[in-house]
């Protein structure tokens, strides 16, 4: 689950993380409200209009504008909220359609007393698969993309790895700050800051921490002044607070309402749908349908059982996709019944009355054979198989 | 014969009593698993499916001498379950669970790094040694015993490489679900590794996935140590960039963790990469022949 800017910096103040100041707003109104209220925190007449979207890049769309007076805040909040902003980040890119902006973040100028004397730099949390620990990511290149740093002056970016039973050390912190090249106030700074980020990321239970740019000010202040957040969905029984601030909004329609029924969605841009139990099947299904010359419209794993109302529910979502040309069916029995699952296809396909497009069922393991009977005498437009080979090959015949 | 699990195995199941371990309990006795009785805390002394149930694993190890323990118990509890199973002597701990949160695996694969204990999964359908030991959910009656040994992130995909690898004429040696989450106990090289020595098993299939390192680490090891045919499959090939696929370990974020990347080194280091996932079965009985 993703934060929003705005959210993700009241989680990391909440441990004492310094970041940058703002206040949200849904309205124009709100907007102006919001400058008020930051001009007199700040004492400058410059602030930040920031578009509030769960897509990086948001400076490259037009989502990001500094207004330097209450003029220039009113045409920059009037204009980012309601915009459908692009980004590279966005579905299609800055060729798609974009994301609807429905609030702004109004932030204090954090460039003080002037551009010149900030630094940006660049500082991530994540796991580490392969070492199974933490990783504190950080560089003295903030601000731009870091993946484009590490590819070009990977000598710039930095890792510190952190003992999970004995959490970080003074030591670790010092060295932080010494490779960032700190003066000696900033470095203090700095340490308290990764420690309390540390903190926030463990607390949180979160996936993801990026903060970019990370700014040293010229007062020698260390400020987060964007921040991504990602939390593990795994553990948000464990922060009924944060699952409160769940945009559904910022998801696609069609994997939430998929989620709600236990089906596990994700829509793709392909020309044949699939219903899958068992989520690496799944993948291999998307694989077979691409080499028998289709192109997969979606990825969903129907999960351990498949009776008649799940399998109708997942026929219906993939359906209202007008792209889909076929639909393959691809279930393992193992534990679920193959006869129960070609029942629970037969009474979902007369529920829904007239489908268009010809579906594929292949039905392997626990009673397959009269799962296979059950299909095959029920006299509807349905090709069955029981070896992947054989609905791999009649996807090719029924696309062509 | 096998490794792992086998008919000798000492295996008690924890959350025994609750809905999913009863059912699974039950499908396991009925394979002839040799379950020696079950934990459920609090319900010490009862019995359940005519197994003894303990209070604690320390007491199961005690009094009925387990050396084995497969986990039904919710995401919530699970991390917990299985540091009590490596603390009390457990060896060999199979978390079937899926849904821990990821921090609390990091604590778990620090627990277990020092201690002599090999944990399988979590989020993993389990490990069956066919005609044997049956230590998970996977359905019995596709397995035959053989010497091919497989190994796989996946459940119902494993079922699928299984259920062609028995239709090639072959059998199974054992086969491990090593888990679908960022963090497993048992990687795919060692699971490969594990195999490779075992004196039963001619032939191993490896299925990975995308998303993580672990293929191309066992790709490299296959290389330097492989001395039998590896069969290799990698689901994924048409998942976009960035998205979690089920599995959350599943997801590509960069280069390394597509299918192409990883097929590409697999191939490299000598392993019969099979395009499609419907050449399982025969792709490893010509390279055995």
């Amino acid at each position: 689950m993703n934060l929003h800017e705005y959210q993700g910096k009241d989680l990391l103040a909440s441990y004492g993380v310094a970041i940058q100041k703002g206040h949200v707003a849904e309205s124009l109104d709100e907007a102006i409200a919001a400058y008020h209220k930051v001009k007199e925190e700040s004492g400058s007449d410059i602030a930040v209009v920031k578009a509030q979207i769960h897509a990086g890049g948001r400076g490259k769309g037009g989502g990001v504008k500094i207004a330097k007076n209450l003029d220039g805040l009113k045409e920059h909040a009037g204009n980012i909220l309601g915009m459908m902003l692009k980004t590279p980040q966005t579905p299609g890119g800055l060729e798609g359609e974009g994301k609807l902006v429905k609030k702004v973040l109004i932030a204090e100028d954090s460039y003080v007393p002037n551009f010149e004397d900030c630094n940006e730099l660049y500082v991530s949390i994540m796991l580490d698969r392969d070492e199974k620990k933490n990783v504190i990511i950080y560089s003295t290149e903030g601000g731009m993309n870091i993946e484009e740093v590490a590819e070009n002056t990977p000598h710039l970016v930095h890792k510190e790895h952190i003992d999970p039973s004995l959490g970080i050390q003074g030591y670790q912190l010092r060295k932080i700050a010494f490779n960032l090249n700190l003066s000696k106030g900033a470095q203090k700074e700095m340490m308290k800051f990764i420690k309390n980020l540390y903190a926030a990321f463990i607390g949180a239970d979160a996936s993801l921490f990026e903060i970019n740019p990370c700014m040293v000010t010229g007062e020698d202040k260390v400020i987060a002044v964007d921040c991504k957040v990602s939390l593990d969905e795994n553990a948000l029984y464990r922060h009924p607070d944060l699952e409160a601030q769940r945009d559904t909004d910022e998801e696609d329609p069609t994997e939430v309402e998929a989620k709600s029924f236990g089906l596990n969605f994700v829509n793709l841009d392909g020309n044949v749908g699939c219903m899958v139990n068992g989520a690496g099947l799944a993948m291999a299904t998307m694989d077979i349908i691409k080499l028998s010359g289709g192109s997969p419209a979606n990825f969903l794993d129907v999960g351990g059982t498949a009776d008649a109302a799940r399998v109708e529910k997942a026929f219906r979502i993939i359906l209202r996709d007008p792209n889909v040309k076929a639909i393959l069916v691809n279930i393992f029995g193992g534990i679920v019944r193959c006869d129960r699952v070609a029942n629970g296809i037969v009474d979902a396909y007369k529920n829904m009355g007239n489908i268009q497009v010809p579906i594929i069922v292949r039905l392997q393991g626990t009673n397959a054979d009269i799962a296979k009977k059950i299909i095959d005498e029920s006299g509807l437009e349905v090709h069955s198989a029981i070896l992947l080979q054989e609905a791999a090959d009649l996807v090719k015949k029924v696309i062509q | 014969m096998s490794v792992l699990v086998n008919k000798d195995s000492k295996i008690i199941v924890q959350g025994f009593t609750g809905k999913e371990g009863s059912f699974h309990s039950g499908q396991m006795i009925e394979y002839g698993t040799p379950i020696v009785g079950g934990v459920t805390p609090g319900k010490g002394g009862q019995t359940h499916l005519d197994k003894p149930v303990y209070n604690t694993v320390s007491e199961a190890v005690d009094k009925a001498g387990a050396d084995t323990s497969i986990i039904f118990v919710p995401p919530k509890f699970a991390a917990d379950a299985i540091m009590e199973a490596a603390d009390a002597g457990i060896s060999v701990i199979i978390c079937i669970t899926e849904g821990i949160p990821v921090q609390d695996m990091v604590k778990v694969y620090a627990f277990l790094k020092d201690r002599d204990v090999r944990l399988i999964g979590p989020n993993c359908p389990g490990i069956i040694t066919p005609g044997e030991a049956k230590c998970g959910i996977m359905p019995g009656f596709i397995h035959n015993p053989g010497r091919i040994g497989i190994v796989s992130r996946s459940g119902t995909l494993t079922y699928e490489a299984v259920d062609q690898v028995t239709k090639a004429g072959l059998g199974q040696s054992t086969c491990i679900g090593i888990g679908g989450d960022p963090i497993v106990g048992t990687s795919t090289k060692e699971a490969v590794e594990l195999l490779m020595n075992d004196p039963d098993t001619d032939g191993i299939v490896m299925i990975g996935e995308i998303g993580g390192g672990m293929e191309a680490e066992a790709a490299h090891y296959i290389k330097e140590h492989g001395t039998k045919p590896v069969v290799g499959f990698i689901a994924g090939k048409t998942a976009p960039k960035g998205r979690t696929m089920g599995h959350a370990g599943a997801i590509i974020g960069g280069e390394h963790d597509t299918a192409e990347a990883k097929m590409k080194i697999m191939a490299e280091c000598g392993i019969h990469v099979v395009e499609s996932p419907a050449d399982i079965g025969v792709t490893m009985k010509k390279a055995l022949a």
